[in-house]
């Protein structure tokens, strides 16, 4: 790269090219995701749930959620005290509404990440290593894929310690065959190019294969698929948690949706007690499909017509 | 999806068969096909039982003191309970006698219901069925409607509509729109009246044709619920697979014909996109059934899912593991029916 300032003169060599040329992809792909509206609809009310999130211990306080001296009557309809209401045990649920977002979304995000990660490892090396290997992996994935992923994740849920560790891994394990399934064809792909045989001839072993040449080319599509994996996660975190599986010591929006159902709130019809939470629930997860089919089809443009 | 690499090589059958008539080859290729299948679903179920096998020993501390929830319970009685259960016995030998049991149809007996799994199940299964096939049949016509409809006008107000609003339903709790349907409908909320019952499937005392009015009745809701979580999936698969289509050559083939643009839709397009529309279909029985578990339990219907809930929250080990073994059974079988299915709709598959 020749420039004319001499600045830049000093950025030249193959890191700062690496630099530059991630730098101008990044921008290549803001460009394209900026045409997508819904995707720009979705990622401003993802910040919106995230600045919700992370400002909940300035605004509201953890002790929100204490039951021993809640704020007001039990089951109190909405008033300007209490813009959603309360709960039965007096608790302010717009409190415990913004204090909520904070496990689903941290449980959402963990699941998902894990997920992902299991995806990509299992997709990698069953498109590197050929052979019996991933043949086996695959048959792996594919029964994966077919079982019923909620009764896998009850099952595990059921049979160990109700906390929020169990719920991540439940959705976790149980979530990650499509994620390995796109990957390992997107490395085949990747590995059939020259550049991969020169890596070779070069002398480059498996794991500086898979990890450095392999693995930037499916980040994009990875980070795609975990965008969408989120608002699986979050949806099957609320799940789990309104079947009575979840951790029952902190508050979360299935949660709130549990204990609505359980204080009688749908036989006596107080609807703000059960349509806050999912309204919550279900704004997240579509943002976060909006996000994901966004990011989707900016890196495969043969989805384009999807917009 | 995986058939193809598995199938894709006929070349071991040899001369004698290439010598026979095209359609006995092809039938032959496809009884390989069918066995390489049947056989991939014997493992998986295989893979099924194992797997609820050693789940449910992984249980921290003790299962009987667990099954028996906290509640105090004398030595003789746990050891009893152990003994009931085969967990006295070594590791490998509750392996063997599980799988012996398994296979010939015994799933123990529910600690909660004092009744065996089996019976347990056979009663609830009527019932489930007639929940999940209604909400199959409506939720497939409509998505798969709605989704050629969707693709045809791709881009213009309708689709973005329909895609919207399948998508936003698609992040939808199900729980959690039963729950409101239940206080709109049943409940009665504001000018609404309430015109369902909240729950179950029978008010009870009808007979002959005003217990099938009743039964419709409490059907309703949870079948609207039902098609509304699940049809999302079915417009947007069958919506891709169509946009897949629309480019092709023969399309624009039968246009030139001279063919109504209607007719290029239902005759030449949408016949091509339904095959992997079937699959995807199939594959996502999955999620149904987490469907079906969530409106049982919201709708208290007397069907599997509600007694997979009943089961959970005690837990009562034996059910949850017999429905666990149940479910996971099912879907691999529907899926490998789907598998056989499929080569018969489409030639290209597994020849």
């Amino acid at each position: 790269m020749t420039t004319d300032t001499p600045a830049r003169v000093t950025e030249t060599g193959p890191r700062a090219l690496a630099r530059q040329r991630r730098r101008r992809s990044v921008v290549r792909f803001w460009t394209r995701y900026r045409t997508h509206r819904a995707g720009l609809a979705g990622l401003a009310a993802l910040i919106l749930f995230a600045l919700v999130a992370l400002t909940a211990p300035l605004t509201v306080g953890s002790d929100v959620a204490g039951v021993t001296d809640a704020p007001g009557q039990p089951m109190e309809s909405p008033s300007g005290a209490f813009p959603l209401g309360t709960d039965r045990f007096g608790r302010n649920l717009l409190g415990l509404l913004v204090w909520g977002s904070r496990i689903s979304l941290l449980v959402g995000l963990l699941a998902a990440v894990l997920s992902v990660t299991i995806g990509t490892l299992v997709g990698i090396t069953a498109g590197h290593f050929k052979g019996a290997y991933a043949t086996v992996l695959m048959r792996v994935t594919d029964w994966f894929l077919v079982m019923p992923t909620l009764v896998l994740a009850i099952a595990l849920a059921t049979v160990m310690s109700r906390s929020l560790g169990t719920v991540v891994l439940a959705i976790g394990v149980t979530t990650w065959p499509t994620t390995a399934r796109l990957v390992r064809a997107q490395t085949l792909a990747v590995e059939s190019r020259p550049y991969i045989e020169r890596a070779k001839a070069l002398g480059g072993g498996h794991w500086h294969i898979m990890s450095r040449h392999v693995l930037p080319n499916v980040m994009p599509l990875v980070l795609a698929q975990a965008t969408l994996g989120i608002s699986t996660a979050i949806l099957a975190e609320a799940t789990l948690a309104f079947l009575g599986l979840g951790d029952p010591t902190v508050v979360s929006w299935g949660g709130l949706l549990q204990e609505a159902r359980e204080a009688g709130a749908v036989s006596s019809g107080d609807w703000w007690y059960l349509v806050p939470p999912g309204i919550a629930i279900a704004a997240v997860a579509l943002a976060f499909t909006l996000c994901g089919r966004a990011v989707e089809s900016v890196l495969n443009p043969r989805l384009e017509v999807d917009r | 999806m995986s058939s193809a690499q598995k199938t894709a090589a006929p070349v071991l059958a040899g001369p004698a068969v290439r010598a026979r008539t095209p359609r006995a080859r092809t039938t032959a290729a496809y009884v390989r096909y069918g066995a390489g299948k049947l056989g991939g679903a014997a493992v998986s179920l295989l893979a099924v039982l194992v797997t609820g096998f050693f789940l449910f020993r992984l249980i921290p501390g003790d299962p009987v003191k667990t099954m028996t929830g906290g509640r105090p319970v004398s030595a003789e009685q746990l050891a009893s309970y152990r003994r009931e259960f085969g967990l006295d016995l070594p590791l490998w030998q509750q392996f063997t006698d599980y799988c012996g049991k398994a296979l010939t149809g015994d799933l123990g007996t529910s600690y909660q219901f004092r009744a065996p799994v089996v019976d347990k199940i056979s009663e609830a299964l009527p019932n489930t069925l007639l929940l999940t096939g209604t909400g199959f049949v409506l939720y497939t016509a409509l998505g798969i409607l709605l989704g050629t409809r969707a693709a045809w006008r791709n881009g213009r107000l309708g689709d973005r509509l329909n895609t919207g609003l399948a998508l936003t339903l698609f992040s939808v709790p199900s729980f959690w729109l039963g729950l409101l349907l239940i206080i709109v409908f049943s409940v009665g909320i504001g000018p609404i009246p309430g015109m369902f019952p909240t729950g179950g499937m029978e008010s009870g005392g009808e007979e002959g044709f005003a217990y099938v009015i009743d039964v419709a009745h409490h059907l309703v809701l949870p079948v609207i619920t039902l098609v509304a979580v699940e049809y999302g999936q079915t417009l947007l698969v069958t919506r891709s697979a169509l946009l897949d289509e629309m480019g092709s050559d023969y399309l624009t083939t039968a246009r030139a014909k001279g063919l109504r643009d209607d007719l290029v839709r239902r005759r030449h397009a949408v016949p091509n996109a339904l095959l992997p529309t079937v699959t995807l279909i199939f594959v996502n029985l999955g999620r149904t059934v987490a469907g079906v578990i969530l409106v049982e339990t919201v709708f208290s219907w007397p069907g599997l899912g509600g007694l997979f809930y009943q089961a959970l929250s005690v837990p009562d080990l034996p059910l949850v593991q017999g429905l666990f073994l149940f479910f996971a059974a099912t879907v691999i079988v529907m899926n490998t029916l789907a598998d056989l299915v499929y080569p018969l709709l489409d030639p290209r598959v597994g020849r």
